[in-house]
């Protein structure tokens, strides 16, 4: 597939030093203290720690500190056009920087939608003046995504669309899906999919099971997921298409996506990192912070996530990064929408609870927030000279609470709202350019 | 031959025997009185379950400029509109004696099950989206006069596959006179293995300049459930073939109704490229080929001619 084509607002190439940081790269296997040398943005040296010299670059004191390639998320909503109330390019693109990433993919379930060229081409537009680290937009499958006539997909994708997906909504009838999977012979770029079928998810507001039971509120089966994760798998199979499926929340669906895969389907997929961190106990405050779709599932569901993302069947970590406003959570959990922002605590939510709790290697959580623009044709960053500088320091002993200092998202519908977690970003490069500095983290110039 | 049901029973020869007299029933077409007593007192009836102008008229045409006897029966209007089944209508009609009998129908494989309910010669004029081997002859024979043999040459047949019977009978009639056939077209408008019929398929026009001749299909909207296609205006910016794309040495084919501006643009059907009317030609006088073929001379091998009533 060809390379997607990624839009950010003109930023000023870094040429920085970044001195005697522990570089983990799991694609270079690198994993040792290195000077890291920054020149116009391209990565210009590594060397044993203290052999590089700044020649006038600005010096970033890694001691202690961590140096990784800088994360990619391939689910985000940035709101706009439509909804700039809840997040827009701008805030929406800072809270990636803040959160280690230096680039993310937006879903076009806006207002209106993503399912003409004139409104992609506004978008590509706005991003060239307002992202603050390298954006790419996917398209609707179908008109407004109402699950029935395909969108212009060949167009969308010449004029810029890096992917398809009807997120927000699955596309339903099994004839229109396998009408997409046979155009993208001629659009090309992926379909993401966001699996629910909703004769079975129907009205449910969090996991179908013994906490819903016991609340009282209307649940969401997992086999609302994992029946249309195993019926795209095989009309992708069958059509030879390529699919992407989006928060898989359950054992059956990872199954599925595993027993795809062995048997050759095109198939990759994600989990996000509340997903992989909480469950439906989470939610018995009825806390509207933690209602998201697809809902919060069983501790078995989440150690099937957990060992999906070790075993390289689910390929990446996406955060589904959805910000509501303020009085749209403070509403009853049934009433409110689904969705929780993630940008800003993906990282340090996985790795206090997988790395830090001993289910992951910190190499095996990089890699996977990193590979997340693969599958859409954005290159996985890597730290090796030559290669585009997309960086990101972090401190991983620093512990902070969750919200303690606010948000560079425009919402604060965090799940992990008021939770320590350990392991802060201190610095962001994103294609080249800082595109975030943590507040209290201190620069000293050569 | 008592039958044309479908190409694949036509071998190179009998194709080249068909041509080579329908070319020299060409020169009849440029007489005065444009007729020839060659089918004299025979009677050829269409049976027309499909709207048809153009293969009806042809049809119709051929057959008198043979002096044969000509009955059109129409599906509308008749008794088929009353609920009479497709072999009632050929075996009452059958009553009347028709020498050859050319049946359009919507279901594949109608014209093949008229065939075994009637002793007249059938001729398949187009059944469902399976064959119209009649198109295909008048296609060659087009493609004969203005390139002459099609050994080598690269045919491409651009647009909706799935729905045309005139692709799936071109492909065998130019596979079997030993062209190249490339497939081009949207994939959901692209059959599952249409590759077996030994053609390459293609999703976009950009080597359209291999091509020697460019067939342009018709999209048949009234065949489609709207949701191949995400829009007519989409399908014309990815396989219309017009004068940016459309090179001076290639012959343009189309088996009409054109929708201008789809499929082709209004200045390639107005281009010298483009053969469209001389198909239209072609199609009196391979028509007259077929009919002299299947009916010229007397015929006693048929075992079908025992289950009609003889005349007494």
């Amino acid at each position: 597939m060809s390379d997607a084509t990624l839009t950010r607002a003109p930023a000023r190439p870094a040429t920085l030093l970044v001195r005697g940081a522990h570089v983990v790269d799991p694609v270079e296997r690198i994993d040792a203290l290195h000077d890291v040398l920054v020149r116009d943005g391209e990565i210009a040296a590594i060397g044993a720690a203290g052999d590089l010299r700044p020649d006038g670059a600005e010096v970033v004191d890694g001691g202690g500190r961590h140096l990784l390639p800088a994360f990619v998320d391939p689910h985000v909503h940035l709101r706009t056009p439509g909804q700039e109330h809840k997040e827009d390019i701008e805030t929406g693109t800072r809270a990636a920087a803040a959160g280690g990433f230096c680039a993310v993919l937006a879903m076009p379930n806006t207002t209106p939608v993503v399912d003409t060229a004139p409104v992609l081409g506004a978008l590509l537009d706005q991003a060239a003046r307002d992202a603050r680290v390298p954006v790419g937009f996917l398209g609707c499958i179908t008109r407004g995504m109402g699950g029935q006539d395909l969108t212009e997909m060949a167009e969308l994708a010449d004029v810029g669309a890096v992917g398809f997906t009807d997120d927000g909504k699955p596309v339903a009838d099994a004839g229109v899906m396998r009408r997409a999977l046979q155009y993208q012979r001629l659009a090309g770029r992926v379909l993401a999919l966001h699996e629910e079928d909703p004769t079975l998810s129907a009205n449910g507001a969090m996991h179908e099971g013994a906490v819903s039971a016991r609340l009282g509120v209307a649940g969401i089966p997992s086999v609302s997921e994992s029946v249309l994760v195993a019926r795209d798998c095989q009309l992708a199979g069958y059509e030879g298409g390529r699919i992407h499926l989006q928060h898989l929340s359950c054992v059956a669906s990872v199954e599925a996506v595993a027993a795809a895969k062995a048997a050759g389907v095109q198939v990759t997929c994600e989990a996000s990192p509340h997903h992989l961190t909480l469950t439906d106990e989470d939610v018995a405050e009825l806390d509207t912070r933690l209602k998201m779709n697809p809902p919060l599932r069983t501790a078995a569901d989440r150690t099937a996530l957990v060992d999906g993302l070790r075993d390289g069947t689910i390929d990446c970590v996406a955060t589904d990064h959805a910000p509501h406003a303020r009085d749209e959570k403070e509403v009853a959990f049934e009433q409110a929408p689904m969705g929780t922002t993630g940008l800003e605590t993906a990282f340090a939510a996985l790795h206090t609870e997988l790395v830090v709790g001993g289910l992951l290697e910190l190499g095996v959580l990089v890699d996977r927030m990193c590979a997340g623009g693969v599958p859409f044709g954005v290159a996985q960053p890597r730290i090796a000279v030559g290669q585009p500088a997309n960086l990101t320091l972090v401190d991983l002993g620093r512990r902070w609470t969750v919200g303690e200092n606010g948000y560079e998202s425009r919402s604060e519908n965090c799940c992990f709202a008021g939770r320590e977690l350990q392991g802060r970003v201190l610095l962001t490069v994103a294609a080249g350019a800082v595109a975030y500095r943590e507040r209290s983290f201190a620069l000293t110039a050569a | 031959m008592r039958h044309l049901l479908s190409i694949a029973d036509l071998e190179r020869e009998d194709i080249e025997r068909i041509l080579d007299r329908a070319a020299a029933f060409e020169q009849i077409a440029d007489r005065e009185v444009k007729k020839v007593p060659a089918l004299r007192g025979r009677t050829v009836l269409n049976l027309f379950y499909e709207a048809s102008t153009r293969t009806r008229s042809s049809f119709e045409l051929a057959a008198k400029r043979l002096s044969a006897d000509v009955v059109n029966f129409a599906a509308s209007g008749s008794s088929v509109e009353k609920g009479e089944s497709l072999k009632d209508t050929v075996l009452t009609l059958g009553a009347h004696s028709p020498d050859a009998i050319v049946i359009r129908s919507p279901h594949a494989g109608a014209a093949a099950l008229v065939a075994g309910w009637t002793s007249a010669s059938v001729i398949n004029a187009g059944d469902g989206k399976h064959e119209h081997p009649t198109q295909a002859l008048l296609d060659v024979h087009t493609l004969r006069s203005k390139l002459g043999a099609l050994d080598g040459r690269s045919i491409w047949i651009v647009g909706d596959i799935a729905h045309s019977r005139v692709a799936r009978s071109n492909i065998l009639a130019f596979r079997e006179m030993g062209a190249h056939v490339t497939l081009v077209g949207p994939p959901t408008l692209m059959p599952r293995d249409i590759e077996a019929l030994g053609c390459a398929v293609r999703y976009d026009l950009d080597d359209l300049r291999e091509a020697d001749v460019v067939y342009a299909l018709r999209v048949q909207r009234e065949r489609m459930d709207g949701k191949e296609l995400p829009s007519l205006r989409e399908y014309a910016a990815r396989y219309q073939i017009n004068g940016r794309r459309l090179h001076p040495r290639q012959v343009l084919m189309h088996p009409g109704p054109v929708n201008r501006g789809v499929e082709l643009s209004g200045e390639v059907v107005d281009s010298p490229q483009a053969v469209i009317t001389m198909q239209v030609r072609a199609g009196v006088v391979v028509r007259m080929a077929v009919l002299f073929e299947l009916l010229a001379g007397t015929r006693t091998d048929s075992p079908a001619r025992l289950r009609e009533p003889q005349p007494a």
